[in-house]
């Protein structure tokens, strides 16, 4: 039976991730493979025809589509677009034209999320991974209120959020009063303060899920290596540093990426909580994108607008992607 | 050190002894002393309780409130009671000119429609890419995969202007069909599927079972707890979808919840009453979803990093 397994699952897998002593052992598979191939290629399309129908026309065309779109004059009043090259690329990097003020802004604000957002994002997460990762009591009931604000969409956080951070009749400032502290904190309706609301809106809402993968992640830790650094005299601390860290790499490069994507796509919290304002400070590039885009009737802009969001994201993640990795080696 | 004497109390050795019973050695090694770690457990359990606390009872006080009257919010805006305690800001809802209950109906029946139409699509295109060699297989692979890491921004203008060439503007199917064509399904249950046992399929196919057969009957039972999964996952997802639903749906009647509680934001920003109410509505359903299935989410989401 075992052999079989492994025969049958070599067949099945793409031939490169085929392990090496099932290729070479059958002298005879590739053709079998090939002949194989051709007898299902009918049948696998047939089986994926509806997903791929879907995705053709709402995944592939539109990237396409939009990239077309943005070297057009596209606009929604006129019957005809012209190809005007790279014109609105140019215009967004050209200081002085109608979008460039607006579009870098909602950039530097997407960025001031992401980078104040990301660590507490990481941090605090982690923080409570390791705390029920203590095989404690109850460790499954605080793991799902810890995750349940996760499963509330967007709208109902920021319609709870702006209630409870109201700055007149908010829950928030009420409690900072009674422990003495500033109780008038203008917390969505002036900066700093609507970043650090934004920070805690996003954290309280998603930590559970960053702190669920984490957690697998130290649960799969090899315990061998905590008790080998415990015999050569290593402290929590100590431990942390050289088992916990390097042994959640691999998923700690996962949470990261989908974390820093999460932020920079961040909408609904602002759309809510602050409107953007005040005065635009705290609009997010996808806020501006799909306002230009979708109510202002400026498509051809706004499809470029996005490339050049997708362009800075592909990079960021390179880079986040680089860095990890070289850690590791 | 010598503090392998027996703990006083027993509550901290049994959270103690699970970590370190993993080596299994005789030897002990040095160990903190047990008052250390009876302190360590408590303060351990102070700072959950105090997140715990800190996740609940803002949704408590939401619910609190959305059952004042809007006199009392504004003479007694912290009173932990609410006096009188009323369900004025539901019939306010029912009764206005947003049909929030209209908007309940349209969000359910866009996440189970969407729901469905992830389950058939993914389910049969995961089969091909699991089980099936075909040509092209890896690009098409290939391609699906690529798009995972696509922001959805790059799809929202181009997509919009698609869904009003088909005349789907202000309907289900414009906040259901786009949706269903993402990426993460069909990976999802391919990876399910690759980790199913090949035996019996083999055994089936042997026997003249044809690959429909074999999906619907074979594959398709065995995937029970993938496909409830992703149906739970997939539902929450179109439940709370927000962005593109702003944009495509026009007219009141037609709006699912998330988008009409944001309008909703709009009418009644200063009655707190009647839009924690709001929230309490949209909030109900997936809570109970999340306290049903509440175990099976928690594990997809912790895998879905292990394994990838």
């Amino acid at each position: 039976m075992q052999p079989s397994t492994v025969t049958n699952l070599a067949t099945r897998l793409p031939s490169s991730r085929r392990p090496r002593a099932a290729r070479t052992g059958a002298a005879r598979r590739p053709r079998a493979a090939r002949t194989g191939a051709a007898r299902h290629t009918g049948t696998a399309y047939l089986f994926l025809a509806p997903f791929l129908a879907l995705f053709t026309v709402f995944v592939v065309a539109p990237s396409i589509f939009g990239l077309w779109i943005s070297v057009t004059d596209w606009s929604p009043f006129k019957d005809t677009q012209n190809f005007i090259g790279l014109q609105n690329y140019i215009d967004l990097f050209t200081p002085g034209s109608i979008t460039f003020g607006d579009f870098w802004q909602s950039m530097g604000a997407t960025g001031i999320f992401t980078v104040l957002s990301v660590p507490c994002l990481l941090i605090i997460p982690l923080f409570i991974a390791i705390l029920l990762n203590n095989n404690i009591r109850g460790g499954t009931a605080f793991r799902a209120i810890f995750f349940a604000p996760y499963v509330l969409g967007v709208a109902v956080i920021g319609v709870i959020w702006k209630y409870l951070l109201d700055t007149q009749s908010g829950m928030l400032n009420h409690i900072l009063g009674m422990l003495g502290l500033p109780s008038d904190i203008p917390w969505t309706v002036d900066v700093p303060w609507a970043w650090v609301s934004l920070v805690i809106v996003t954290v309280w809402w998603t930590l559970g899920f960053n702190a669920v993968i984490l957690l697998a992640g130290l649960k799969a830790i090899n315990p061998d290596l905590y008790e080998a650094a415990s015999l050569d005299g290593a402290g929590m601390i100590r431990k942390f540093w050289s088992v916990t860290l390097p042994g959640l790499r691999p998923v700690m490069l996962f949470v990261s990426t989908t974390t820093i994507l999460e932020s920079a796509n961040m909408f609904g919290q602002s759309y809510i909580l602050t409107k953007g304002g005040p005065a635009n400070s705290t609009r997010t590039a996808i806020m501006y994108i799909s306002d230009q885009g979708l109510s202002q009737n400026n498509m051809a802009p706004a499809a470029a607008m996005s490339y050049i969001l997708f362009a800075f994201l592909a990079v960021i993640s390179v880079i986040n992607f680089r860095l990890q990795r070289e850690k590791t080696e | 050190m010598s503090s392998t004497t027996v703990p006083k109390t027993p509550a901290p050795s049994r959270s103690r002894s699970a970590a370190s019973s993993a080596a299994g050695s005789s030897v002990q090694a040095p160990r903190r002393r047990p008052k250390g770690v009876a302190a360590r457990t408590a303060g351990l359990y102070a700072v959950l309780i105090f997140v715990a606390l800190a996740i609940i009872l803002p949704l408590v006080w939401i619910l609190i409130t959305s059952f004042k009257t809007d006199g009392d919010v504004i003479s007694n805006p912290y009173g932990i009671v609410p006096d009188p305690a009323s369900t004025e800001a539901y019939s306010t809802l029912a009764e206005g000119q947003q049909p929030i209950f209209l908007w309940l109906l349209n969000s359910f029946l866009a996440a189970t429609l969407q729901t469905a139409i992830i389950l058939v699509t993914a389910s049969l295109g995961a089969y091909a890419l699991a089980r099936l060699e075909f040509r092209g297989k890896k690009i098409v692979f290939g391609v699906i995969i690529g798009t995972l890491l696509v922001p959805p921004v790059i799809f929202l203008i181009p997509n919009y202007l698609i869904v009003q060439n088909l005349g789907w503007l202000d309907t289900i199917w414009a906040i259901t069909v786009p949706g269903a064509a993402g990426a993460f399904g069909i990976f999802f249950l391919r990876q399910f599927f690759i980790g199913l046992p090949a035996e019996i399929e083999e055994a089936a196919r042997i026997d003249g079972a044809g690959d429909l057969r074999i999906f619907t009957q074979i594959v398709l039972p065995l995937s029970r707890p993938a496909l409830a999964t992703l149906a739970i996952l997939s539902f929450l997802a179109n439940w709370n979808d927000f962005l593109w639903p702003i944009y495509v749906l026009l007219s009141p009647e037609r709006l699912t919840l998330q988008p009409g509680l944001s309008q909703l934001q709009g009418t009644y920003s200063t009655h707190f009453s009647i839009v924690m109410a709001g929230a309490v509505i949209a909030s109900v359903p997936v809570l109970i979803l999340f306290g049903i299935a509440q175990k099976q989410i928690v594990e997809s989401v912790a895998s879905s990093a292990v394994k990838g």
